[in-house]
């Protein structure tokens, strides 16, 4: 564990409601290069409600970088610097001293700015109720293993679910695009034989939805995948292009 | 004083829930639509109750105070979760599963309900593999199996350390296809304040909306309660930000009896604390133990670093006092003994920490065999603490993690109001004193896919309540308590923060009713909590409005909960004058430290009924055990 | 049709318009190119040679049309998507942090696109209809080339714009294969890498004859 601690510069979005105009409110700030980011904003409020402030609002939940809760853009960046790391596991000896940190909400017109740092990203469950799932009725499964898929797939598959629908991938596209999360999701299930009986209705619905919910349109620069804390790959938004293609081609599925 | 029926049903242990099925009333398909039902909480519990309530064709709105129902904790949980396939044909079967389980909780725990978990914990695998949940696979292509928490067969199913997420994401995908048909409803950003009883039945809610503050009334014909577990009450612990207890709480305070508060569970390989600025704990697998030796420095107050302290100033205390397990005894015994040593001084890093080596590791099977089976793990303590793990050993301390405690449940999973229903970590039933690992995951979808669903319409069939609405005077003076409550702690204007009291609460608690008990210390705290409390009815400072996302007013309410939780906790401790499972009394161990059981006189579940502030009436639930031999642990 | 214009009007729908037509446009250009380089064997066979495409002239004449279509309807989609996007995306962040996260090529695409089109509208009217209605009798097409870059502002011009359609098609033509979703983590790499080449060639190809014919008006020797 590191001992000094470093000085920063934070200037953080204030934004009291959707409406209102936001700007950015400067905090100098001496911390244990030990803390995480949300630790530091932990540490800023409890001394803006000691002084009877308003508290900088932002969401967090897990701190362990699953639930997809917390994210922010620091210097432009999802996440901030580092690679396949999500807000709360972003550690302070990762900044120098006396650096300057300009930290701002997920920005798109599909996530509305509620207050400060929070966002509302209830478009990403519009489009998973559409049809993000096996129709599947409990009770009724075989065992287990009786449906016996390889480990690749179950392995691929996986790679595609690990997302943890925190945004950034919109955060990040230049054109918020929310590709990369919806083409996660269409592959978890095209990827395995479970989902095929929907394989097809699925991606059109899902994408139906995502166009419906103001997210742009993919022009592959990849931003997505580059700040994705889960790392999922580009490669999903490609299988989601042939089914979306297939799908339309092919006769007797809806949409 | 309330009547305990805990509605066993008659028979043997294995076919309770088989003719307690038959027994039960079903309701036909076309009257189920003429049902609502509210579910709290959208964890594994909640979305797998949601998901099959809606299927069945009941009217399900579904609440969370997060922004998506897949934000729930049970997304964090890495290991595992456990099933009696006995795929790996290595003798597991329902009754084995069932024993552990039982054993593990040191026979403080429900037969029938534990034997029902393990029975259901097949249909889980299936369910969860046709929603297409990515478990792991061999090469074979049948599902991948591994041993956990030092049980003796390999059962558990896991999806690399996101097994948690991918069930999660399971029952969330199974919840959305009934939103999408229109049977389920999710209402988020919504925190549950109250219960609303007409006569005496559950029959509404009162919920705040976290982005207008309005609060406002649903009425239905059941309540479903998942709202998880309450290890935050310490502060520091390794569940998420904003796990609480408050649904739980304020239904306790409606008449719901609370069960078991005292038996917590403190993991012991977690990351310690870097400052007194940390918000909140992290948890690294146990499989660490597996091959990292624990140790501190012989010499109290030795600050030399870990490689200049030669061998043998060096005591790797739980080799030398548990010769036979050594560091694969289980959790309780060593987060309590990782407690002694820093209580005697011998503590690093600031005391509250001692080292996990892998010296010996490293020269058995060489560092690129200890990064094949603990890569990820050592990557992710490089990521947080910032230092090589292959180079300098690892600093862990236990952190609470999980409560086997909760609201007091009958096998129907019916708390003592009538139409309120538990499911999952905020009920205590089926663990006993502890939990084994990966059962939790287990526990919350059979709670939710398996359970409630039959349940549910036993009670619906057995009461049909009338559709209420919301606005009876029931609700009305509902709704008027909550609102007073809030304008209350709004209108204290004190000095001290929200969250410094609730560090001082953490303090007082993981010292006194954490990994050690005893009665001196158990009264010191209670007077010390009651304290504690009326500092922050009349000294907390709450800023921002009413009416507002106010995130410090959401964590207010939490934690004046919590300050009559502690309470309770340090009541139930004191009470329970035997130690048994992750309850530890200092008084009661054998010649060897070992835990000693009063099976004469504490055989029973405590259930807390509450009077008023600080006073609580104990109701008791004795415990038979018919099928199991209550036998002492020894990791001697 | 319901199908078909549903199709065309979804996000994935327009990407895949973007990425066929492009296709297209890329093969035009390497034909395009091929006719060029036929400057560097000089005045006669380059000359013979437009003759030759001259004789066949009504085919010519389809396949402009069909490729006017094209391009219209690839830079129309293009300013369609770019404006979905722009109203999806309508604030930046106060870093631009861009180049982390993404190459240039890929950003620039409307940019590039846009100047690629205001160059085709100058060179159609200086070259093409130079070529078709303003030879009188003449025909050294030839000699039309050689003073059109003696003039150091169109070589320069014309120089400048071949780099960016090369930008331009270093990202399209990778982009087109993800669009069809003939992505891999096999082959990926080597179509970017393709790409790469096919820009780089028409970029160097293309922009070496303005630098050519810029030198020999110096009295360079060709």
């Amino acid at each position: 564990m590191s001992e000094k601690n470093i000085k920063l510069t934070l200037n953080i979005w204030r934004q009291e409601s959707p409406e209102a105009k936001g700007h950015f409110e400067k905090f100098e700030k001496e911390i244990s290069p030990d803390a995480s980011i949300l630790e530091v904003l932990d540490e800023i409020n409890n001394h803006l409600e000691a002084e009877g402030k308003e508290p900088i609002a932002f969401e967090s939940d897990c701190r362990e970088g699953i639930c997809g809760t917390c994210g922010f853009v620091i210097n432009g960046q999802p996440h901030g610097p580092l690679p396949k790391t999500a807000t709360c596991q972003l550690h302070m000896r990762n900044f120098k001293d006396g650096d300057s940190l300009y930290i701002e909400p997920f920005r798109a017109t599909a996530f509305k700015i509620l207050k400060d740092l929070i966002v509302d990203r209830s478009g990403f469950d519009k489009i998973q109720v559409a049809g993000g799932f096996i129709s599947f009725n409990t009770g009724s499964a075989p065992d287990g293993n009786a449906i016996s898929i390889a480990k690749e797939i179950a392995d691929e598959a996986l790679d595609a679910a690990e997302c943890i629908g925190c945004g950034a991938c919109v955060a990040a596209c230049k054109n918020s695009s929310a590709m990369l999360f919806v083409g996660a999701k269409v592959s978890q299930f095209a990827i395995l034989p479970q989902g095929q009986p929907e394989r097809y209705e699925r991606v059109q619905a899902m994408v139906k939805v995502m166009d419906e919910n103001l997210f742009g349109s993919c022009t592959n620069t990849y931003a997505c995948e580059a700040e994705c804390p889960k790392g999922i790959s580009v490669l999903n938004i490609a299988r989601m292009n042939r089914d979306y293609f297939m799908a339309k081609l092919k006769t007797g599925t809806n949409e | 004083m309330i009547k305990l029926d805990s509605k066993i049903p008659d028979g043997k242990l294995s076919e309770k829930w088989t003719n307690h099925k038959f027994n039960m009333k079903v309701i036909n398909p076309a009257n189920k639509r003429k049902f609502d039902i509210i579910v709290v909480g959208s964890g594994l519990a909640g979305a797998s109750a949601a998901a099959t309530l809606g299927e069945l064709g009941y009217k399900v709105k579904i609440f969370t105070f997060h922004d998506s129902t897949r934000r729930a904790h049970s997304i964090a949980a890495q290991g595992g979760i456990n099933a009696a396939k006995n795929y790996q044909n290595d003798a597991d079967s329902v009754y084995r599963l069932f024993y552990d389980t039982i054993k593990g909780g040191d026979f403080r725990g429900r037969e029938a309900n534990t034997w029902r978990l393990a029975e259901v914990s097949n249909n889980i695998i299936d369910q969860c593999v046709a929603q297409g949940v990515p478990f792991a696979r061999e090469y074979g292509g049948t599902l991948a199996n591994r041993s956990f928490g030092g049980a003796q067969v390999s059962r558990t199913f896991y999806a690399r350390g996101e097994t948690g997420q991918q069930l999660l994401l399971g029952a969330y995908g199974s919840m959305n296809r009934q939103v999408n048909l229109g049977n389920v409803e999710i209402i988020p950003r919504r925190e549950f304040l109250d219960v609303v009883k007409i006569d005496g039945h559950a029959r509404g809610i009162i919920v705040r909306n976290l982005v207008t503050g309005e609060l406002e009334k649903y009425a239905s014909q059941a309540v479903v309660l998942a709202t998880g577990g309450y290890v935050n009450v310490y502060f520091l612990s390794t569940n998420a930000m904003n796990s609480n207890v408050t649904a739980a709480w304020r239904v306790h305070k409606r008449g719901a009896a609370f069960a078991n508060p005292c038996y917590t569970q403190i993991h012991p390989t977690c990351l310690p604390v870097h400052g007194e600025d940390q918000s909140k704990l992290v948890l690294m697998s146990e499989s660490l133990r597996n091959d990292g030796r624990i140790w501190v420095p012989k010499k109290p107050g030795d600050t030399r670093g870990p490689n200049e302290i030669p061998e043998d100033e060096r005591d790797y205390y739980l080799e030398r006092r548990y010769p036979a397990f050594g560091n694969l005894v289980p959790r309780d015994v060593a987060s309590r003994n990782a407690k002694y040593v820093c209580d005697e001084g011998k503590g690093i890093a600031g005391g509250k920490a001692v080292y996990l080596d892998f010296s010996d590791a490293f020269n058995r099977i060489g560092k690129d065999g200890v990064k094949d089976k603990y890569g990820n793990l050592f990557d992710m303590y490089a990521n947080i603490t910032g230092v090589n793990p292959y180079n300098v050993p690892m600093n862990i301390y236990p952190a609470p993690h999980y409560s086997m405690g909760g609201l007091w449940v009958d096998y129907e999973l019916m708390s003592t109001i009538p139409g309120m229903f538990v499911l999952g970590e905020a009920n205590f039933s089926d663990h006993g004193a502890n939990r084994l690992g990966a059962s939790a995951l287990m526990q919350g979808l059979s709670d939710g896919y398996f359970i409630i669903p039959y349940t549910m319409g036993n009670y619906l069939g057995t009461e049909k309540p009338e559709k209420v609405d919301v606005e009876t005077n029931e609700f009305k003076e509902t709704q008027q308590n909550v609102e007073e409550n809030i304008n209350k702690m709004l209108s204290i204007n004190g000095k001290q923060t929200v969250d410094s009291i609730h560090k001082r609460l953490g303090h007082l608690l993981i010292d006194k009713v954490g990994m050690s008990r005893d009665e001196q210390g158990l009264k010191e705290v209670i007077n010390k909590i009651r304290d504690l409390r009326e500092e922050f009815w009349t000294d907390v400072k709450i800023v921002g409005k009413a009416n507002d996302i106010n995130q410090t007013l959401e964590r207010a309410g939490r934690v004046a909960d919590f300050l009559e939780l502690g309470e309770l906790m340090a009541k139930d401790a004191l009470n329970r004058n035997e130690s048994c499972g992750a309850h530890f009394r200092e008084e009661y161990q054998t010649e060897d430290g070992e835990a000693l059981r009063n099976d004469e006189e504490y055989k029973y579940v405590a259930a807390w009924e509450y009077k008023k502030e600080g006073e609580w009436e104990l109701n008791k639930e004795d415990l038979e055990f018919e099928n199991v031999k209550l036998a002492t642990r020894s990791y001697k | 049709m319901n199908r078909l214009n549903q199709f065309f009007n979804s996000s994935i729908g327009k990407k895949l318009v973007m990425a066929i037509t492009g296709i297209f446009l890329i093969l035009f250009l390497i034909f395009h190119l091929i006719n060029n380089l036929m400057l560097f064997g000089g005045p006669e066979f380059f000359n013979e040679n437009v003759a030759r495409l001259e004789s066949i002239k009504p085919l010519i004449r389809v396949m402009e049309i069909i490729l006017a279509l094209v391009f219209i309807y690839h830079t129309y989609t293009g300013l369609k998507l770019w404006w979905k996007n722009k109203k999806a995306n309508p604030e930046k962040y106060a870093v631009n942090a861009n180049k982390e996260n993404s190459t240039v090529y890929s950003r620039t695409m409307t940019i590039t696109g846009s100047l690629i089109f205001i160059f085709l509208v100058i060179h159609l009217y200086t070259i093409w209809v130079k070529y078709n209605f303003g030879m009188e009798g003449s025909e050294d097409y030839f000699e039309v080339i050689k003073i059109h870059f003696a003039n150091p502002i169109w070589a320069a011009f014309y120089f400048i714009i071949m780099i960016f359609i090369g930008f331009h098609i270093n990202h399209a033509f990778q982009s087109a294969f993800q669009s069809f979703g003939w992505s891999s983590k096999k082959y990926t790499p080597i179509v970017k890498k393709i790409g790469t080449v096919i820009a780089i060639i028409l970029a160097v190809g293309f922009a070496s004859i303005p630098v050519y014919f810029f030198y020999i008006s110096f009295g360079g020797q060709g």
